[in-house]
């Protein structure tokens, strides 16, 4: 056993010097984790483009200093996230973990990327625990809490009247976290809250049922393949004259998809790629141009994200000193696309929400379009949790 | 009332989808006492097929006949080449190598038509929809599955029944070893079962294409009721296939309806959101374990 211990140690001092040879104490190790394989891909692939993108703008460099990015794809399984991660991490120091998608994946790793002493950033997944009890100084999140997204339908729906509106998530666990979310700002009548099982293909049965109940509106979160289907026959069934709210269920990442059909669809977001400002005009066209498809909100924060260490680090002079970089990270002294972006003190944003909806833009290709700001500044219900200051 | 027809509508087009893949199955399984998990995966590699073919020609109907003779030839090739190889051993030995098939043509898939979900657009004559009830259309499409189905359904029967073939078959599926004594050839008709039975399973793809995205993994959960169909059926029998697959589609429909509504009569609010789609994943386990109690060896089974 001694006698391995002894290999163990001079194999990772023999790795530690091959790293050292390529990456300076003061250069930027980053390890990019998102879903970059399965049905999910196309999540992964936006964030990875939207970070990427920014990277190449800055020149390969963040704050200044060379930048060295390992790019993990975690497969949507928490276990071949941990196990990757860790292989990354064990062959060099890491100053940064970005990622990932899908909360599952986030709360697997979080514990280990803390301990190790790297900073945390999610561009996506926003675990209301890291908002509320669990909050921690080295972690930050550049995208929103889980439940907000949802939160701006059920505001937008009370806001417009809407009495009667019927629920629609899959079964597991953020299914039931994101309707909890519509139902915080909604104060009308749930008719029905329907939970179907993650992998259905065919939602003839819920369509009915949705026909049957007349509601005013209906509220969906079905994410990735789930809200293809279900917006294609949504739409076969005739039933588009029903407002139809949802957030991740017709966004870029699944309109190419969904086409026609998913026009008119309202979504909730924090970001859109017709929002009004200087910054967000350049990263859409830049990101168009490149890639040759239409960002989505995983793109945008995953942008933000590289934009906010690159000040971060200049503002701390290197990424060395995790808690000088933190602290930097609070000022968030960057052009974000989102415009208007601060850190609250629990390291998730105060940011805007807007109502969005899908429209054609002037190339004919789907993408969501702003209808109007429903939450001005707003803060996640959990950061009264959290006991950072 | 009107939703519970439309309700039993789905139930039973559900069922018929189920039915073609299970038909193959139950016969693979039922002659040559053979477990082929892979089977599923020629509903997947049908509906990608479908999507090529209609790119290239434009045509649904060409689509519709290209992929699903593709898919038998498919699934001969994967006769020749594996299956013929695991005839004879284990059932573990088949079900591993029969699960590592899914696997490979899974990543193959991927390599060839990558990860985004693909889409097959509905024919534009079939593309309306019949007011079945206040507010709803019910798809032309789907009417047009539920025919569709039917009549392959009756076509089985007519082969199975009536044919010289059918009767090697149907005494292949109740005691193989004899009918092998007896001179019939049964690699042969092995060959036949599973071209066939592969092509079945291609055409339900290629059917459902235009209902849902053509991703890889959309055959994974049909595949597990497609063994729930054969169990409740009676291993070998397409008779007891059809009304298995019938009697699954509409327990599973219906019952997902019911379930909800009587939760949600029962229960608070908060609970019956969790408790009734719960018991709505299981019902029909439980309606397979209720008729495997009363008949072992299923509705139309031969006991052993």
């Amino acid at each position: 056993m001694k006698r391995i211990w002894a290999a163990g140690l001079a194999l990772g001092a023999a790795m530690a010097l091959s790293a050292g040879g390529t990456a300076r104490a003061a250069d930027v190790n980053v390890a990019f984790v998102a879903t970059l394989s399965g049905p999910a891909a196309t999540l992964g692939k936006q964030l990875e483009d939207g970070f990427k993108l920014r990277l190449d703008q800055l020149g390969g460099k963040l704050g200044g200093e060379p930048a060295h990015v390992s790019i993990i794809d975690d497969e949507l399984k928490p276990d071949v996230a941990l196990t990757k991660l860790k292989a990354v991490m064990e062959s060099r120091h890491i100053n940064f973990v970005v990622g990932p998608i899908f909360t599952i994946v986030e709360a697997a790793i979080f514990k280990p990327v803390i301990r190790s002493g790297a900073i945390f950033i999610s561009p996506n997944a926003g675990w209301s625990y890291l908002a509320g009890k669990g909050c921690n100084p080295h972690f930050f999140a550049t995208s929103y809490e889980n439940g907000q997204p949802h939160s701006v339908s059920g505001q937008y729906a009370t806001d417009a009247g809407y009495k009667r509106v019927f629920l629609l998530a899959p079964d597991y666990q953020a299914g039931h976290e994101a309707l909890a979310g519509f139902k915080s700002r909604y104060k009308g009548t749930v008719v029905a809250e329907d939970y179907v099982p993650l992998t259905s293909m065919d939602f003839q049965s819920e369509l009915a049922k949705i026909a049957q109940a007349k509601p005013d509106a209906i509220y969906a979160f079905l994410p990735g393949g789930l809200g293809i289907n279900f917006v294609k026959q949504f739409h076969a069934a005739g039933l588009n004259h029903i407002p139809f709210l949802s957030a991740f269920t017709a966004d870029e990442s699944v309109l190419p998809a969904e086409g026609n059909a998913a026009l008119g669809l309202y979504g909730g977001a924090d970001w859109a790629p017709d929002l009004n400002n200087p910054t967000n005009k350049a990263f859409v066209a830049a990101f168009e141009a490149k890639y040759h498809y239409v960002p989505a909100t995983y793109a945008a924060q995953a942008y933000d994200t590289a934009s906010l260490i690159d000040a971060a680090v200049r503002e701390a002079g290197g990424a060395g000193n995790a808690d000088k970089v933190a602290a930097a990270m609070m000022k968030a002294d960057f052009k974000s696309v989102r415009g208007n972006f601060r850190f609250n003190h629990n390291h998730y944003p105060i940011q805007d929400f807007y109502l969005t909806k899908v429209v054609k833009g002037a190339d004919g290709k789907l993408q969501t379009s702003i209808v109007k700001k429903v939450l001005t500044d707003a803060a996640d219900p959990y950061a009264g949790q959290c006991r950072m200051k | 009332m009107t939703l519970l027809l439309v309700q039993a509508l789905n139930g039973v087009q559900l069922g018929l989808t189920l039915f073609l893949i299970a038909a193959g199955l139950t016969l693979v399984f039922g002659v040559m006492d053979f477990i082929n998990l892979a089977h599923g995966v020629q509903y997947m590699v049908g509906a990608y097929l479908a999507v090529s073919f209609y790119d290239a020609s434009g045509s649904f109907l060409l689509a519709l006949i290209g992929a699903s003779l593709a898919t038998g030839a498919l699934g001969l090739l994967l006769e020749a080449l594996v299956f013929r190889r695991l005839m004879g051993r284990g059932h573990l030995d088949q079900v591993l190598a029969t699960f590592g098939l899914i696997l490979t043509i899974g990543e193959l898939v991927r390599l060839i038509w990558g990860t985004s979900p693909l889409q097959l657009p509905v024919p534009r004559l079939l593309s309306g929809a019949v007011p079945l009830m206040s507010g709803m259309g019910y798809p032309v499409y789907r009417i047009m599955l539920i025919v569709v189905g039917l009549a392959v359904a009756g076509g089985m029967a007519l082969v199975i029944g009536r044919t010289k073939i059918g009767m090697q078959l149907r005494a292949g599926a109740s005691n193989a070893a004899m009918v092998n004594a007896l001179g019939v050839d049964i690699h042969r008709m092995f060959r036949l079962v599973f071209g066939v039975g592969a092509m079945l399973a291609g055409f339900a793809g290629v059917l459902a294409a235009p209902l849902v995205s053509v991703e890889a993994g959309m055959s994974d959960n049909l595949l597990i009721l497609a063994f729930v169909v054969i169990v409740v059926g009676g291993v070998g029998s397409v008779r007891g296939a059809f009304i298995a697959a019938i009697l699954v589609g509409l327990v599973d429909t219906l019952g997902r309806s019911l379930v909800t509504a009587a939760a949600l009569a029962l229960l608070p609010p908060m609970a019956a959101g969790h408790v009734g789609p719960a018991l709505a994943s299981m019902l029909i386990y439980l309606f397979m374990a209720a008729v495997l109690a009363v008949r072992p060896a299923g509705l139309f089974g031969v006991p052993a």
